[in-house]
């Protein structure tokens, strides 16, 4: 009947019109704003520490990943430094990894800071920003927590405490 | 009741103001009103079935009423989002939910906690948006397809009712109907009517196409809003800045890692007299002899990464092509674009000092610092030796009153130096930033004195790849072909009919009446035939002359 016609094309049509308003309203707000989602495959890198070993990040599967951007300037990225350096050793052993990413500043700088603070985690530096880049991180510190299977679990911006810092590392353990 | 059935035998949509084939009134006006042409007096399917919760959305979304209150709203949604600075206007270093409470008090508070602060980007905004579009397709819709169906069913012959309720109408009374009427449809098809003739009527019309134009018209607004909706669908749309140093290799964000640029030079020319043309002595005068800029350039090689992309590896690259960047000359390859748009100059690059004695003002060799990769110790021979012992590339003293840097730039850069001479086998520590020396633990033997600046320019390029520009030119061109469509043509009508022995002449345009009325009147010249008279002219003459009777 016609009118049943005219019902089926009016829902139709609503529905496809809700269907592209649902999604602008879902890229928009509820995707990650960062070039690495939750969920997904954290993008691989190497780079090099302050002893000129290289770090993969694909060569720490099975464990868990502690990942940190920061860089010396940041007082809030110091602020949670000495947290993580006390909680390392002790889930290293339960084997999750930290991962310090310093945003491509002089080595000499980078050096001293680890000095000052007894740091014994690895460094590496993004000299060209390229692994900046690959992560879309934009103010720091920005944490990435990266399960066993190399998946992203979480993205942390901004400071943490050491709690914070505690449950993170506890919820990556592998 | 679903279907009404006119007198003439049509059957019309339950709604319609007027029968879609003989045009007599259905529904009972006041007898001597006008008919209200909009539309065709067509049922509005929207105001035809009101019973499902999807016929109701639909309703509501139908209504012209809504569709201009959503657009009001947005408007003055737009018009608050200009009393405070968007949110990329304010400071980058400030905290926005702090910085709008500082700076405005409450309203500010309230400004940033409803989303006005970044209002394109605010759910309710883009909400709105989506509300109007919608609005638009149902709109669209629900009056396009009855119009379509009237102006398709309308027939030659119509019901005395319809004739004399337009705006035009005339009645004349002549001896020969066949020769009026036939003199009458060559005068119209030379006019470029097209005429239907039906039992000795005729109906002629003539831009009928410009009824469309409003419905092209929002198809075009629709695929561009498609346009714009699309660009939050990931990779659709490349909006990035990168600085640049000369002769540095970068990698171009956006492109996923596939793509360096590197800057050779980075080159700003202004007007100088004696060098440009005389014509533009004038204004160089009136501005100042190199004050006025007359070329931003980056000349740039780019390079594709061959191999596998992991980031951070030393990437391999393959030089693509080498380009002058300027500005509105993008360098264009793989549907991305650079462009030109900003620039540092003179950023430092390597600093130089010389030990010196400060007493015979003897220099005992010179350090050159890279400021961005400086060494931990500079051996001068003949047991001089410096060390750096901090380095501080954007100095400045933070809250505690220690010094620390403020960014990875080195834009005033500073050093603690520990000076070894063999006279001074401890070592002197001294501070130097620019244009300034401390000496925190005493009187120094040996000074670092500044001996050269080198620096090198910076280039800001936005790097741009946007696959929905053409979706937004497709409708933009649509948009502005219906508005023309239905601007500059006009839907024009004129019935004429015999009725009693007499000849019965109406006429109607859905805009620009002079025009038709000048038809008319060219159409007639000379006939004997009665002008149809403007009807609603005539009313408001009454109604100015005090006599108002019979209201539309």
């Amino acid at each position: 009947m016609k009118k049943q016609q005219r019902l089926v094309m009016r829902t139709v049509i609503l529905l496809l019109l809700l269907a592209a308003l649902g999604y602008t309203i879902y890229a928009n707000f509820f995707t990650e704003k960062t070039a690495v989602a939750v969920g997904s495959t954290a993008p691989d890198f190497v780079l090099s520490d302050l002893e000129g070993r290289e770090h993969r990040l694909s060569d720490y599967r099975g464990k868990g990943v502690f990942l940190n951007f920061w860089g010396t300037w940041c007082k809030p990225c110091e602020r949670e430094m000495p947290y993580m350096n006390e909680l390392y050793p002790i889930y290293q052993k339960q084997g999750v990894e930290i991962l310090a990413v310093n945003v491509g500043e002089p080595k000499l700088n980078v050096e001293k800071f680890a000095e000052r603070f007894g740091l014994t985690f690895p460094i590496v530096i993004d000299r060209q920003d390229q692994v900046l880049n690959a992560y879309g991180v934009g103010p720091l510190p920005t944490t990435f927590l990266i399960d066993k299977n190399g998946k992203v679990k979480k993205i942390i911006t901004g400071t943490m405490t050491k709690e914070d810092i505690k449950q993170h590392l506890e919820s990556i353990k592998p | 009741m679903e279907q009404v059935k006119c007198e003439c035998g049509h059957v019309n949509p339950h709604g319609t103001v007027f029968c879609e084939s003989c045009g007599k009134p259905l529904e009972e006006q006041g007898e001597k009103s006008l008919l209200d042409m909009r539309y065709e007096g067509s049922a509005r399917r929207s105001q035809t079935y009101k019973r499902t919760i999807v016929d109701q959305i639909w309703a509501f979304f139908s209504s012209v009423k809504v569709g201009v209150a959503l657009i009001v709203i947005t408007l003055i949604a737009s018009v608050i989002g200009t009393i405070f600075p968007q949110e990329m206007y304010i400071p980058p270093n400030v905290n926005p939910a702090d910085y709008y409470e500082e700076q405005y008090g409450w309203a500010g508070k309230l400004y940033y906690e409803l989303g006005f602060n970044n209002l394109y980007g605010s759910w309710w905004y883009i909400l709105l948006i989506a509300l109007i579009g919608v609005s638009l397709v149902i709109c669209s819709l629900d009056r396009v397809v009855p119009l379509y169906r009237a102006l398709k069913r309308q027939g030659v012959k119509r019901h005395p009712h319809f004739l004399e309720r337009q705006r035009l109408f005339g009645v004349s009374r002549i001896s020969d109907m066949d020769q009026a009427v036939a003199l009458l449809k060559e005068r119209l098809a030379k006019q470029r009517y097209r005429v239907r003739e039906e039992d000795g009527h005729l109906l002629a019309e003539k831009g009928r196409f410009s009824r469309w134009g409003p419905y092209v018209n929002h198809v075009g607004l629709i695929i561009f809003l498609i346009g714009a909706m699309l660009r939050s669908v990931p990779g659709m749309y490349i909006d990035e800045v990168m600085w640049v140093r000369e002769g540095e290799t970068k990698e171009i964000p956006g492109t996923n890692g596939q793509y360096f640029l590197k800057s050779e030079k980075f080159i700003f020319d202004t007007y100088k007299k004696g060098e440009d043309n005389e014509v533009f002595n004038a204004a160089i005068d009136r501005v100042g002899d190199g004050m006025i800029a007359e070329n931003y350039q980056t000349n740039v090689v780019l390079y594709k990464r061959v191999g596998p992309t992991v980031a951070g590896a030393k990437p391999e690259l393959e030089k693509v092509k080498e380009y002058p960047i300027r500005v509105n000359e993008p360098l264009k390859f793989d549907h991305y674009a650079l462009y030109q748009v900003d620039f540092r100059l003179n950023e430092p690059k390597t600093m130089s000092f010389q030990l010196t004695d400060k007493q015979s003002g003897k220099t005992l060799g010179t350090v050159a610092i890279d400021l961005y990769d400086p060494k931990e110790t500079y051996n001068l021979g003949n047991g001089y030796r410096v060390e750096l012992l901090s380095y501080f590339p954007d100095f400045e003293f933070d809250e505690d009153g220690n010094p620390s840097t403020k960014s990875r730039v080195p834009n005033n850069p500073a050093f603690v130096f520990k000076m070894y001479a063999p006279d001074r086998p401890e070592g002197e520590v001294s501070f130097v930033a620019i244009q300034q020396t401390l000496e925190p633990f005493g009187d120094n033997k040996y000074k670092m004195a500044f001996a050269e600046l080198e620096t090198r320019n910076v280039s800001g390029l936005t790097v741009r790849r946007d696959f929905t520009l053409w979706i937004l030119g497709v409708g933009g061109a649509i948009f502005m072909f219906g508005l023309v469509q239905g601007m500059y043509w006009n839907h024009r009508r004129i019935w004429v009919q015999r009725v009693n022995g007499e000849l019965w002449i109406a006429a109607h345009t859905n805009k620009n009446w002079f025009g038709l009325k000048k038809e008319l009147h060219r159409l007639l010249d000379g006939t004997g035939l009665t002008m149809p008279a403007d009807r609603l002219e005539e009313r408001k003459q009454a109604g100015q002359g005090g006599q108002a009777h019979g209201t539309a």
